[in-house]
């Protein structure tokens, strides 16, 4: 079974529709029990860094997920994704979970391309740079839809795949049992549903 | 670098996908759901789900079809149609929309996409906006074209934009349906004010007049309903087509 961990943030319809169409289990929870009992843990999220930061520690769940992420495999998504980094410039520095080395920044002030247009939504193209069991079923050069407006950086070491935006956009990080997707898997077409299932079978 | 999309557009009324000419002589064509899967495993980059309806009755009928496309449709979701309030979108994102597009809703309302920014973000809202020639300037129609509402229609997307709007539709009254290709003398004076992404819409009736509108600059998609409903164009050949024309297309 997966946990999606359950703190208010965003709408977990698609997730939970692309997880049951591959025949995995899910449960939107916040109760350890239940958390404790999934054999992997997904940390969903869309809006902003701060805002969702302070959610994510109401439910009193953070020295708890820190702990279930050394025993079982955790996937942030978007938000979720920069959650997992050390901070985040968005309205203000704010601290975050610190599983992955790196800070989240604003594209639009690092984009050399200023005719780019902020947010980076659409389709864009994976380049892996690091090969892993969360691509078993994808090959290079596959599309991924990307929704955000600030990204991972300065995580180089994390990095498994990016995608070219004006400069490499962090794509996809990982740090022992945790991992991240910056592009939303669930709404990525056949691309995004072999990526969930690889995840179903780390 | 990421990609230009294709998107269909399922205009939905009484449960089931319609097309007109220029708004007009609406005509029965297919079940949403068995179209929303055929596009789907066409590689369309994004669906649109337009809601006609005008009856309460049509609207549940609708909110049941979508969560049944959502289910099992894993590409971005934009619904539209009879969104006035906060608890309209909140309806449709329950359903399992990504995106939702605002019309008539914002005319009336002009604090329903500020609020609407505020509470989901930027990405979640679509202002669409019919636009006619109204004495050689463009003006915003309303109720699905037959009112012109008066106002500018570039001062009104770009005020738009500023409220929060994160993506646009622009969709031209006077090419819809013609099928001579997209209005670009008035894509191309949107682009001119705005920087968030532009679906164009209205006007396309062939492969290369997607080509066309993805010479200009600005353009991040082309959105059409009947010539994709008919397979007068198909989405493969389509995005073959535009890829070997220099167009970075997801195949």
């Amino acid at each position: 079974m997966i946990a999606i961990i359950d703190y208010g943030v965003g709408n977990l319809f698609s997730l939970t529709s692309s997880l049951a169409c591959l025949g995995l289990e899910s449960r939107v929870t916040g109760r350890p029990e239940e958390i404790e009992a999934a054999d992997r843990i997904i940390l969903p999220g869309v809006g902003a860094f701060g805002d969702a930061m302070e959610k994510l520690e109401e439910t009193g769940l953070v020295p708890f997920i820190r702990s279930q992420a050394e025993k079982k495999p955790l996937l942030g998504i978007c938000l979720g994704m920069q959650l997992l980094f050390e901070k985040s410039c968005e309205y203000g520095e704010h601290k975050g979970l610190g599983f992955v080395k790196g800070e989240i920044a604003s594209l639009a002030e690092d984009l050399p391309d200023k005719t780019l247009k902020v947010p980076h939504i659409g389709w864009n193209a994976l380049r892996i740079r690091r090969q892993d069991p969360l691509f078993r079923y994808i090959r290079d050069g596959e599309y991924a839809y990307y929704v955000h407006s600030f990204y991972g950086k300065n995580c180089a070491e994390s990095t498994l795949a990016d995608s070219e935006y004006g400069l490499p956009v962090t794509g996809v990080v990982r740090s022992g049992l945790v991992w991240g997707t910056q592009f939303h898997p669930e709404k990525s077409g056949d691309t995004g549903l072999r990526i969930l299932k690889a995840f179903g079978e780390l | 670098m990421i990609t230009k999309r294709i998107i269909p557009c399922l205009d939905v009324k009484n449960g089931r996908v319609v097309k007109g000419t220029n708004f007009e002589g609406l005509r029965d064509m297919a079940d949403p759901v068995e179209m929303a899967r055929y596009y789907n495993a066409a590689g369309a980059d994004e669906l649109v789900f337009y809601d006609i309806t005008a009856s309460a009755e049509g609207r549940t009928l609708f909110t049941d079809i979508l969560t049944r496309v959502a289910r099992e449709i894993f590409i971005p979701l934009t619904v539209g149609g009879g969104i006035n309030t906060l608890e309209d979108f909140d309806r449709v994102l329950k359903c399992g929309a990504d995106k939702v597009s605002v019309n008539s809703g914002a005319i009336r309302n002009p604090g329903l996409i500020p609020a609407a920014a505020q509470k989901y973000g930027d990405q979640c809202v679509v202002l669409s906006t019919d636009v006619k020639r109204v004495d050689g300037r463009f003006m915003v129609f309303a109720k699905g074209g037959r009112e012109n509402t008066g106002m500018d229609a570039l001062d009104w997307i770009e005020q738009g934009v500023k409220n929060g709007a994160g993506e646009l539709v622009i969709n031209s009254i006077d090419t819809d349906g013609v099928k001579d290709g997209f209005d670009l003398e008035l894509l191309d004076a949107v682009a001119a004010r705005v920087s968030v992404p532009i679906i164009a819409s209205g006007g396309a009736g062939k492969k290369e007049d997607f080509a066309e509108l993805f010479r200009h600059k600005g353009m991040d998609a082309g959105l059409a309903a009947s010539i994709f409903h008919t397979r007068q164009v198909e989405i493969r050949p389509l995005k073959e087509y535009l890829r070997s024309c220099g167009i970075e297309m997801r195949l």
